[in-house]
């Protein structure tokens, strides 16, 4: 065990700090296409000294960084408070996913333009009546000549009205067992028959939509991983949702502790030993969570497979950050009560976090079935 | 920066495995629970293979291979809820190593690292240290005293003893009257930290092993037709115990870290790791019982060596809800010095 970062991790965290200290993002736009424009213009100039794509490999113009320097990377950009590059999923999910999957034609097509955040990326994976079970999946494409006419309906789909690209995973083939009849497609977001709507969330913005599709076409030559191998192309996209996030989540979580142990120690109430105990719990759990996610880093170099903290750190993330903004109503007062005010907004959005990118029950049969080994639940 | 268990240290771990697997099987620790003594044979073979001496330093009779290896020790001792004096042995050793005088660490050390002595360490609230583990015919007995701020050695036959039956039969606990004794001129609170983080490590492996013993009875027991094991309300359950566990890992072998490398983060690391895993001792056994159905009840299914050991350690050198006050008033300072 060595918990210190070695010479040359350090050197490595030293130039990302340079780097930020040198290009600050600036101020948080109020607007929401403010804040849009904002990230977009942030990823550009990650682009031009080579840290969007800080984990991508090289010969697809990322900088090739190993995985302790990619979790250094968004630990100091959580740090610096910068925000997700805009085209964070076609930076983390959609890349990666083709380098995968993709063809050589793909990959010379869409790779440069996600780096560089001309082409923006969204996901059409979750639909009404598939949520958990993605497989369940109804929306259907059809082939017609060389080009397939996709319908249905997709939501939770954030940043769709900024993209270009959507990963979309549809069924081809309803007469084979769910997991067998799905293709992953890239459809074009650019055509008449593809309606984003804004799906406002419980904290009265619309962050995330829903899509209404209407024959919409997608050529032969998008379908990623072949027709058919939906399943296992979407399972990769997924596999890669946690990569990296985790670390940038970890600091946020541990930045906005420090606000609220600051407010509670200076209006009094660490003095309440039952608030003071409740900060202690949350400070662990935070403590907890950077811990495991070194561990993680350091089983997966070890053994090139992640050890079983990794199933746990986004259901104890969400929990976390549930119970810490729950507390700041307590710690903060009125204040965080009041609309519009960032601890009102973190109280309300901390309720999308167990939910999100897996529900915290089935992350727990995720880590039943293949951390413990459990029989699968029928 | 890497979290892994150093070769050597995973040597230590495999073999300790190995060796309490055979040596202390639940029908050894039954054995020595029903008689309310220690395994003779088991300590006698873990004294010449230089356990107790673990962390001690070579000067002074020992293997100086630091608290990590000592504590990859102390949860498999955890785990199977050996018998033997090994946690106030050491707990003895590492007060009197890092807080005695050149003449006490002489005069203890070598003892305590071969097992020619036996030790005890307990904190002293009023006019005694309740519960002390290991203290009855201990050699060598170190109080400290957090008011105070003091600790002070106590020669076994000088200190004032009585032997108290816990619900942990597996270990012998004492209650100890707080004596003038020889002074240990070093920092009390770090010993205490110490010792803190020791008590964790067991912890560790006492729910590592709840896990574990959980985990085997749930895929086989068949009720509905079915293992109870593929109900999601056991798998959940279970998940919180993985949770339990694993949190106490990773928080009780950074304090072990910190003790060696970075000792001014002890502090807050080891109440961290004294917090979390008493309420996780506490908790993954709890489940275990209750995982366990009917039979979990029963004296035969050994899981309440582990409900009753995780008891005894939560609450020794005090219980989660202390350490978290103190976590709370650290964390704040912490907060206060990088705002300054």
């Amino acid at each position: 065990m060595d918990l210190t970062f070695n010479d040359t991790e350090l050197a490595f965290r030293d130039e990302v700090r340079a780097w930020l200290d040198e290009n600050s993002p600036g101020e948080q736009p109020g607007d929401e296409d403010g804040q849009y424009t904002w990230r977009r213009d942030w990823q550009r100039r990650m682009n031009e000294d080579g840290w969007a794509g800080v984990h991508w490999p090289t010969e697809y113009g990322g900088r090739g960084a190993t995985l302790m320097e990619t979790a250094i990377f968004f630990e100091e950009m959580g740090r610096a408070r910068a925000p997700l590059p805009a085209n964070v999923l076609g930076l983390l999910l959609g890349g990666p996913t083709l380098m995968i999957w993709g063809t050589e034609e793909q990959k010379e097509r869409y790779l440069q333009p996600i780096l560089s955040a001309e082409e923006i990326w969204c996901q059409g994976f979750s639909e009404p009546d598939a949520g958990s079970d993605l497989a369940a999946l109804k929306t259907r494409a059809v082939k017609e000549g060389d080009e397939w006419l996709v319908t249905g309906q997709k939501v939770w789909t954030s940043g769709a009205q900024y993209s270009k690209w959507c990963m979309l995973v549809a069924r081809t083939d309803r007469d084979v067992p769910k997991h067998k009849g799905l293709t992953y497609f890239l459809m074009d977001m650019e055509q008449d028959a593809v309606d984003v709507r804004p799906l406002r969330q419980i904290t009265g913005e619309p962050e995330f939509n829903e899509l209404f599709l209407e024959d919409a076409r997608v050529p032969d030559e998008n379908v990623v991983g072949g027709v058919g191998n939906g399943w296992k192309v979407a399972l990769t996209t997924l596999m890669n949702e946690r990569a990296g996030l985790g670390f940038f989540l970890q600091v946020r979580l541990r930045q906005l502790l420090d606000e609220l142990l600051d407010r509670a120690a200076a209006n009094g109430a660490l003095d309440d030993p039952s608030t003071a105990d409740k900060l202690a719990d949350l400070h662990i759990r935070t403590e907890i969570l950077r811990l495991m996610a070194w561990k993680g880093l350091s089983t997966i170099q070890k053994y090139g497979q992640p050890g079983p903290e990794g199933s746990l750190t986004k259901w104890v993330w969400s929990d976390t950050n549930q119970a810490l903004t729950q507390l700041a109503a307590d710690v903060v007062g009125p204040e965080a009560l009041t609309a519009g005010t960032p601890w009102a907004y973190e109280l309300l959005r901390a309720r999308g976090n167990s939910i999100e990118g897996g529900t915290t029950e089935i992350l727990k049969n995720i880590v039943a079935e293949r951390v413990l080994g459990l029989p699968r639940v029928r | 920066m890497n979290f892994e268990l150093t070769e050597d240290q995973q040597e230590i771990k495999r073999t300790a495995r190995e060796l309490l697997g055979n040596r202390a099987s639940w029908e050894k620790v039954r054995e020595a629970a029903t008689a309310g003594r220690y395994d003779e044979a088991l300590w006698r073979e873990l004294t010449e293979l230089g356990w107790p001496g673990i962390a001690v330093g070579e000067e002074h009779g020992g293997q100086g291979l630091g608290t990590v290896a000592l504590c990859v020790l102390l949860e498999e001792l955890g785990y199977t809820c050996a018998p033997t004096p090994f946690l106030g042995t050491v707990l003895a050793a590492q007060a009197i190593e890092h807080a005695g005088s050149t003449r006490q660490r002489e005069r203890w050390l070598p003892a305590l690292a071969s097992g020619e002595a036996t030790g005890a360490f307990g904190v002293v609230r009023g006019d005694a240290a309740e519960l002390v583990p290991d203290a009855p015919d201990a050699g060598v007995i170190v109080l400290a005293d957090p008011d105070t701020g003091g600790a002070a050695l106590l020669e076994g036959g000088a200190a004032s003893v009585e032997e108290v039956a816990s619900i942990d039969s597996t270990r012998r606990y004492g209650r100890v009257t707080a004596e003038d004794g020889e002074p240990l001129d070093g920092d009390a609170a770090a010993v205490i930290d110490r010792a803190a983080v020791a008590v964790a490590a067991e912890l560790v492996g006492v729910c590592q092993r709840a896990l574990d013993m959980t985990l085997d009875y749930v895929k086989d027991r068949k009720q509905f037709g079915v293992p109870v094991g593929s109900f999601q309300a056991v798998q959940h359950r279970a998940a919180q115990m993985l949770l339990d566990t694993e949190g106490s890992r990773s928080t009780t072998y950074f304090a072990a870290w910190t003790a060696d490398a970075e000792p001014e983060r002890l502090a807050l690391a080891a109440a961290m790791a004294k917090a979390w895993a008493s309420d996780a001792g506490r908790s993954a056994t709890g489940a275990a019982i209750q995982l366990h159905g009917g039979v979990g009840f029963t004296w035969e299914a050994d899981v309440h060596w582990l409900f009753k050991r995780a008891q005894l350690d939560a609450a020794f050198l005090g219980g989660a809800g202390a350490h978290r006050a103190r976590a709370a008033q650290l964390a704040a300072a912490d907060r206060a010095a990088a705002v300054r």
